[in-house]
């Protein structure tokens, strides 16, 4: 329900990072999500025109990369990653697990552009 | 023109990141404990608060209240009976609360100052989806489910149980009607936020407040 306010912090993010690439046009967005991040990816991708309008990222694509849910069993020191997110259990004693090490990203992981060239 | 990929790995809330870490730090030097509330509409996040905050200022402690939802301020004006501060968030169509927007109720909250409260309690917009994301620069998440919503509530929405710190189950009192299996409801939270402290209450008859409000004063290190 909140993927619109995603999409649209991800387009001022970038905007404000293309500030060092004048004139560029962004012909591809990675964002990195964790499985557990809350976020439905079809919903990010049909915000994506809507937030990009009438900005440099407008016409470019997303791609999302969801990351699966890992976690680290205390008891057998072992790190295992989740199927899904219904059981927090070691993959490898079944003891359950409180400590996450992925599956909450919500990151910006690159940006690919058009480089304007210097004249000189 | 050439094509270059520029690595950004950068946090996509990391404005309210940055703006929740800020109220972290504020609450911590005010010496207030925060909460943030969250669960599906209905589920009685108010009426546990009600009961709550009248029964810590029956402690005589300090305490107020920060309210979200969409439209109204029924809330605010149901937790104010209790004789704490409260004030209402509305969000007009926002489906949670961000940083930002408790950083400005903070500010300008006439007669409220952080450092003179032991605790500061922030209901959560009632959806179990969208607050999961959002950092109020909360101390404790408490994740509530009601008898009535189904003990499998955990399973569906994983995300927000998992981010908890303490689960309440609310309405014990009618769990009986309703057909509550109990058993049921807490190996799914457990399944899903493994060791998580529970509390089963109902704001109506008090039961299981004792506890909880022992979990609070722990809480706070008192």
């Amino acid at each position: 329900m909140h993927e619109l306010s995603i999409v649209t912090s991800v387009v001022e993010s970038v905007t404000e990072s293309l500030a060092a690439y004048p004139g560029a046009r962004v012909l591809e967005v990675r964002l990195r999500v964790g499985a557990l991040a809350s976020v439905v990816v079809e919903s990010l991708e049909f915000c994506w025109g809507i937030a990009s309008e009438d900005t440099p990222l407008e016409g470019s694509r997303l791609v999302v990369n969801v990351l699966p849910v890992v976690i680290h069993c205390a008891a057998c020191d072992r790190d295992s990653q989740l199927d899904g997110v219904q059981s927090f259990r070691c993959a490898q004693c079944g003891e359950p697990c409180g400590e996450m090490l992925q599956g909450r990203e919500l990151e910006i992981e690159s940006v690919e552009i058009d480089e304007v060239e210097e004249t000189a | 023109m050439t094509t270059r990929i520029v690595e950004l790995r950068r946090g996509i809330l990391k404005k309210n990141d940055e703006l929740a870490a800020g109220l972290r730090e504020s609450y911590a030097k005010a010496g207030v404990l925060v909460l943030n509330l969250v669960s599906s509409p209905g589920t009685g996040k108010t009426a546990f608060l009600e009961r709550t905050l009248r029964d810590l200022r029956a402690q005589g402690m300090r305490v107020a209240a920060l309210v979200g939802d969409l439209e109204t301020d029924n809330d605010a004006r149901r937790l104010a009976a209790s004789g704490a501060p409260v004030r209402q968030i509305n969000t007009h169509g926002i489906c949670h609360l961000d940083a930002e927007m408790i950083g400005k109720h903070l500010d300008g909250w006439a007669g409220v100052e952080l450092s003179g409260l032991d605790y500061l309690f922030i209901e959560n917009v009632g959806n179990l989806v969208c607050p999961s994301s959002y950092d109020l620069g909360e101390k404790i998440r408490v994740a509530l489910l009601s008898v009535t919503e189904g003990e499998d509530k955990p399973l569906k929405y994983p995300t927000m149980f998992n981010s908890a710190d303490a689960a309440v189950i609310t309405k014990m009192d009618i769990a009986g009607p309703c057909g509550f299996d109990r058993e049921l409801a807490l190996k799914n939270i457990n399944e899903i936020r493994p060791g998580i402290r529970i509390f089963e209450t109902s704001a109506k008859t008090g039961t299981g407040m004792e506890e909880w409000l022992g979990y609070l004063a722990e809480a706070r290190g008192v």
